[in-house]
């Protein structure tokens, strides 16, 4: 039997984005992946020292259409602490709300997406449906489905008011049903369990060393919560339940994810029935003071972090994101050995990835020689325009 | 383990209206708070260019409309619909409507005209 290479993507690997993935063979099971990165790399980074502050944060929500809150709130939190701005109670619990629901909307796309890979398109469909209660509950709020635009440096920009927290009542109802309903299918659905049962499985300890994050992680019995560990927003307040599995595998993953859109319910009912009274916001000013700081976010991939750094002006130094997906490829790598073919695009999905969050750089590199190329814009046109 | 275990909610759905919308001839109203289409009220505007500074996407131009200071133009093509510019505005005179409806055969069409207080914000 001879070795073959197969590549997934770059074009749409499992997903629409771009990636690429080298696969291995040794007749229908992948014996390893070579992943390479750097395809839809945007340049957000450099973009923001272009910005003022303010102007960052519209670029920073636009990392991600998926966990655009998350994004904004973690960077907030780091600008926040550099100009020691002390954020207000009700913003704060504003903000764990989104990200509630974000997280919810997230998950609810990912059952979908899964579904959809294992060939399930009825769930797809279903899950997908009851997604739009959650935009709907969104748009109402913060006036987008996505890119919700409700933070800004010092707060957050619009006030819950009665309505809406009826209408949230209203669609939590709805959701909480929803919610009981599709963890029943993940567990006893028979298609849905054979597609996902043993695949993409890591142990314990692997996920550890390999530095996984969030559901991932949690899947595998890790038992890592940034919103537990190191409270941020309203989160030290707020009683909830760390979802863990012990199998490591996509059923595992599933069964993670649906645990947390459950007790996202009970947080976001916590956080209407406690909600403080009081400002939304405080001044920000124009020019953060010099400082560094590094701000971390439980998104709903995992954990986000945010590096940000000032001298003093109208406009960011630096700014570093990583995000989730980053930590979390490794796995996807590790997973794979041993796999069938056919089984390759739910393990990709299964990560719930997101590539264009991911790319940070792209580096040229000759792939006989190995020879590495710093090239400006200018070179780079020059070179291979056509 | 149940073989079909969602046939009950299968058979409900095929006595369901279809979840999705037939949009040009169907409509659903615009939720309150959308952010849609921002318009300038140009009698409330003292031509600070605040809004200008502070937009992300610099879809806002000052230009000169005969008035003693220049008036904010908006450039729908490139406007990122993130509302700041009503946030930054220290007059309020910057608004966003719940007009979504923008598309149009030219980028000239996506320029906002003038607008005077008490107009409607529509069209």
């Amino acid at each position: 039997m001879s070795d073959m290479e197969i590549p997934v993507g770059p074009q749409h690997p499992a997903l629409k984005e771009p990636e690429s993935f080298r696969f291995e063979l040794e007749g229908e099971i992948v014996k390893s992946v070579d992943i390479r990165l750097g395809y839809v790399h945007r340049g957000i980074e450099r973009a923001c020292q272009d910005r003022t502050w303010i102007q960052a944060v519209y670029l920073i929500e636009r990392i991600c259409g998926i966990c655009s809150h998350s994004h904004t709130t973690c960077f907030c939190q780091a600008v926040e602490d550099i100009a020691g701005l002390e954020v207000p109670r009700r913003a704060r619990y504003i903000r764990s709300l989104i990200g509630e629901m974000e997280r919810i909307h997230s998950h609810l796309l990912w059952l979908g997406l899964a579904g959809h890979e294992v060939g399930f398109d009825t769930l797809f469909m279903y899950a997908w449906r009851d997604r739009e209660v959650i935009l709907d509950a969104l748009e109402a709020i913060s006036g987008n489905r996505v890119n919700y635009g409700m933070n800004t440096i010092g707060g957050v920009r619009r006030d819950l008011s009665d309505r809406d927290v009826e209408e949230l009542r209203s669609a939590i109802r709805i959701l909480e049903e929803r919610a009981g309903y599709y963890t029943d299918i993940a567990l006893e659905e028979s298609t849905f369990r054979g597609r996902l049962e043993g695949v993409g499985k890591i142990t314990k300890q692997q996920a550890i060393d390999l530095g996984t994050v969030g559901p991932t992680a949690r899947a595998a019995g890790v038992n890592v919560d940034l919103r537990r560990d190191d409270p941020y927003a309203a989160y030290g307040e707020i009683p909830f339940n760390v979802v863990t599995a012990e199998d490591g595998d996509l059923l595992a993953a599933a069964q993670v994810r649906l645990g947390e859109i459950r007790e996202s319910i009970r947080i976001m009912k916590y956080i209407l029935d406690n909600l403080p009274d009081g400002p939304i916001a405080v001044k920000a000013p124009r020019r953060i003071p010099p400082g560094e700081a590094c701000s971390r976010y439980e998104a709903p991939r995992g954990e986000d972090i945010h590096y940000v750094r000032s001298s003093g002006g109208d406009k960011p130094d630096r700014v570093k994101v990583r995000a989730p997906t980053l930590a979390n490829l490794n796995a996807v790598a590790e997973s794979m050995k041993g796999v069938r073919v056919a089984d390759i695009p739910i393990i990709i999905a299964g990560i719930d990835p997101c590539f264009s969050c991911t790319d940070r750089l792209v580096r040229l590199q000759d792939r006989t020689s190995g020879r590495v190329e710093v090239l400006r814009w200018q070179d780079l046109s020059r070179r291979y325009r056509r | 383990m149940a073989v079909a275990r969602m046939l009950p909610e299968l058979i409900r759905s095929l006595f369901q209206r279809p979840a999705t919308i037939r949009y040009p001839l169907e409509r659903v109203p615009a939720p309150k708070g959308l952010r849609g289409k921002p318009v300038c009220d140009y009698s409330l505007c003292t031509g600070c260019r605040m809004c200008s500074r502070d937009c992300p996407a610099a879809a806002i131009e000052m230009r000169d409309t005969g008035e003693r200071t220049p008036r904010p133009v908006f450039h729908y093509d490139r406007c990122a619909f993130c509302g700041q510019c009503a946030d930054t505005c220290p007059k309020k005179a910057i608004s966003l409507t719940s007009d979504y409806e923008l598309s149009a055969f030219s980028k000239d069409d996506l320029v906002s005209l003038e607008r005077r207080h008490g107009e409607s914000a529509a069209g």
